[in-house]
């Protein structure tokens, strides 16, 4: 029986698509699976599949003509078959059950965002892989260290790291005996400098990407409530303020000078090493890589970078997953290829949406400082301007150095200014020191 | 206060609330004539006369659905099986009927019936004679399920059980009758259905031990206190509803259960206290939740095959120290 193709979903927030190219004629065999038409959504050019085997009677929606979401597009059946009834249903045709969703539909419209992890932070898999793997802990025999709950909440209610603990119940397990001893300082601790980047739970296999960031919801406090809801009353949906600092970007330069002269294929940006230092940043407070969900704050365990690209088409943020686990020519390398793809609007939805942090950088076209609107859910964006030379006071004498301005806008439901400032402390530090990013592990 | 053994917490508890309300009666099978199986009606029938103390047939499903028809009418019946092996029988009564009339009914027919009698495992009387029931019954909403661990507790309980307005399952260790302890005499002595027992203090590990458990599990206290564990037990004395708040707060102490009780592990009262000790307390928890059952195999006839799948103090001191990682 013949069957109507609708405009299908390609992008959650897509509401019409246009029709970019049919690559199939009028009264071409398809097969299901088949590669049907590209669709231009909001966000990106897409392909579809047909979902049925048959004829392609009748193309409905020209090339450069748009449709609504589930408005029929085509008409797929047997040879010959008569299609004048389905032609008059043509209106009709949203209302019904749309039995010939392309396949698309299903893959993509999934939320690029990861499922929830459990509190113990297992992190998870993009859509389709396989089960997820704890990564937060460190590994024995098995890639588990174990730990009893109340030892678990124990120790991060004092601050001791895990790492440094012998668990002493059945196969190595932290019991709360241990955090006690350890609190009680019968175990000498081992002393840890900050976490600057996350340790990753296996290398990644050949052709393997880094899933979405896992995370933990922690419910939102009163206080952090009332905070969120008196704050949106007067600046909101999402009330924003904004922090700057100005950074002296000497070292960062020669570190980047030194890399491209040692690894000449890198290629890495300025760009590059701002986004490595602020995964870095971001890693050491966890409060600023999280989400306000309304009754819960979501901190996400890694940090996924959206990076804003400008486009002839507008703005996209792709998204560096686990810039934590990444060295600066991965970033760099990523960065150039999500980009080139953000301008031929190939993007997957999985690789521009989801991200914890974003940062838009509009230096080379000479801003020296500019505020840049969050992309909720996120918690906070930076906004970078230009790297300029610029008479500054440095050790007591009037010198010229490079710096530049960043200004962050934070989401004042999730961070405070003073979490805010830390962590802007934090990433100027690094970027006036970037040796950090090599010392701590 | 006067120490008397369980039997005659028992038989107080019922002259008592067949003296103060006229609606009370007694039937079960030998309860009138011969005074009860276990004599735990003893001199009822002398005292309250044959309309109030019946002797039924052997007819379980018979009499219970008489009694429940009876509580629909107005009356509180007793009904006394001579085990709660024979209860199987009356079953559809008890849970089609007993249970789910006042919903069934919209409110109409409340069904203030108690049925009790002995349960659990008892001497070398095997597979068919030797068995805790009482989760078949805390299953079913609508019914209440109260099992004494002392005399007193047996005597309070069995009082609020009569006076209470719902069905209520009320199970006594065969093996316990002959067990003694102080009760007190007071005629309006009650203990309100739903609120555990904390039998013993301690702060190391909680033992939850309901019925014949109990004493197991303070005997098992005191030989871990002399080795520096101390242990809580809590006697939920009432499986229905259970008071969880109690064990909750005494596990937010310890961090650490064991669940004694003698019936099968699948699907036991310990399976349902544990869900839900993961349920609310699992960020307290220092070790998993560590039952001690009866085995899951029928009871064995033979003595020494009857020892081996009965919990025992020994068994429950293995527990405490597993889940204390002192093994």
């Amino acid at each position: 029986m013949a069957t109507q193709v609708v405009m299908p979903k390609l992008s959650p927030t897509m509401e019409e698509g246009q029709l970019s190219r049919w690559l199939k004629k009028e009264g071409d065999k398809v097969s299901m699976g088949e590669p049907l038409a590209e669709i231009d959504t909001d966000k990106a050019t897409m392909e579809m599949q047909s979902l049925a085997n048959g004829v392609l009677l009748k193309i409905l929606v020209n090339e450069g003509d748009s449709a609504p979401l589930g408005d029929p597009i085509a008409i797929v059946g047997a040879e010959g078959e008569d299609i004048s009834e389905l032609l008059g249903a043509k209106k009709s045709a949203k209302e019904e059950a749309p039995a010939a969703k392309p396949k698309t539909e299903e893959a993509e419209e999934k939320e690029p965002e990861p499922k929830k992890a459990e509190a113990t932070s297992k992190p998870s898999g993009p859509p389709k892989e396989e089960e997820p793997k704890p990564v937060t802990t460190p590994s024995r025999d098995d890639g588990r260290q174990l730990i009893s709950p109340i030892a678990a909440r124990m120790a991060a209610e004092a601050g001791i790291n895990l790492k440094s603990l012998q668990g002493s119940g059945p196969g190595g397990r932290i019991v709360k005996r241990d955090v006690e001893e350890a609190v009680s300082g019968k175990v000498e601790r081992i002393p840890t400098a900050p976490r600057l980047r996350a340790v990753p739970a296996r290398p990644l296999e050949k052709g393997e990407v880094y899933p979405p960031s896992a995370y933990r919801d922690e419910p939102a406090s009163e206080m952090r409530r009332t905070i969120a809801k008196r704050l949106v009353t007067s600046l909101g949906p999402v009330p924003h303020f904004f922090l700057t600092t100005e950074i002296d970007m000497e070292r960062a330069a020669d570190l980047r000078g030194a890399i491209n002269e040692l690894y000449p294929d890198a290629k890495i940006s300025i760009n590059d090493v701002i986004i490595k230092v602020a995964a870095a940043a971001l890693i050491q407070h966890p409060q600023v890589n999280a989400s306000f969900q309304d009754k819960n704050i979501r901190y996400y365990e890694h940090a996924d970078i959206g990076v804003a690209v400008a486009t002839e088409n507008g703005l996209i943020t792709p998204v560096v997953r686990s810039a934590d686990l990444k060295s600066m020519p991965e970033i760099g390398a990523e960065v150039r290829e999500l980009a080139e793809r953000a301008r031929a609007r190939k993007l997957k939805p999985e690789e521009y949406m989801g991200a914890t942090f974003s940062i838009s950088n509009l230096g080379m076209f000479g801003i020296d400082e500019f505020t840049a609107v969050i992309n909720p859910p996120e918690g906070a964006i930076l906004a970078i301007g230009s790297a300029a030379p610029k008479p500054v006071v440095h050790d007591g004498q009037i010198v010229i150095r490079q710096t530049m301005r960043v200004t962050m806008s934070c989401d004042h439901r999730v961070v405070d200014g003073a979490i805010g400032a830390k962590f802007l402390q934090t990433f100027k530090q690094i970027m006036e020191n970037p040796l950090y990013l090599f010392l701590s592990q | 206060m006067a120490e008397i053994t369980m039997r005659d917490a028992l038989n107080q508890a019922l002259r008592e609330e067949l003296a103060r309300d006229e609606a009370v009666f007694l039937m079960g099978e030998e309860v009138a004539e011969y005074q009860g199986a276990y004599k735990v009606t003893r001199g009822l029938l002398d005292e309250f006369g044959p309309k109030r103390i019946i002797d039924t047939p052997i007819t379980e499903l018979g009499f219970a659905g008489l009694g429940v028809g009876a509580a629909m009418a107005g009356l509180r019946p007793i009904v006394e099986f001579m085990t709660f092996n024979f209860s199987i029988l009356a079953t559809d009564q008890i849970i089609n009927s007993a249970a789910k009339m006042l919903y069934m009914s919209g409110g109409q027919f409340k069904i203030p019936i108690v049925f009790r009698g002995p349960g659990g495992s008892a001497y070398q009387v095997s597979s068919q004679h030797s068995q805790a029931l009482e989760s078949w019954y805390a299953y079913f909403p609508g019914l209440k399920v109260v099992m004494p661990s002392t005399p007193a507790d047996a005597k309070g309980l069995l009082k609020s059980a009569i006076r209470d307005d719902d069905p209520v399952i009320f199970i006594e260790q065969e093996r316990m009758y002959g067990m003694k302890g102080e009760v007190p005499e007071d005629e309006d002595f009650t203990i309100p259905l739903g609120v555990a027992d904390v039998k013993r203090e301690g702060t190391d590990a909680t033992i939850v031990a309901r019925s014949l458990m109990v004493p197991v599990a303070l005997k098992a206290a005191e030989v871990l206190e002399k080795n520096g564990v101390s242990c809580e037990v809590i006697d939920p004395r009432t499986i229905r509803p259970l008071d969880i708040k109690t064990i909750i707060a005494s596990v937010k102490k310890t961090n650490r259960v064991v669940i004694a009780e003698e019936s099968h592990p699948f699907c036991g009262v310990g399976a349902e206290i544990s869900a839900q000790i993961a349920e609310r307390a699992f960020d307290y928890l220092d070790a998993p939740v560590k039952r001690v059952s009866g085995e899951d195999v029928p009871m064995p006839y033979a003595k020494n095959l009857e020892q081996l799948a009965l919990p025992d103090f020994e068994k429950v001191i293995q527990a405490v120290r597993e889940v204390s990682y002192l093994e």
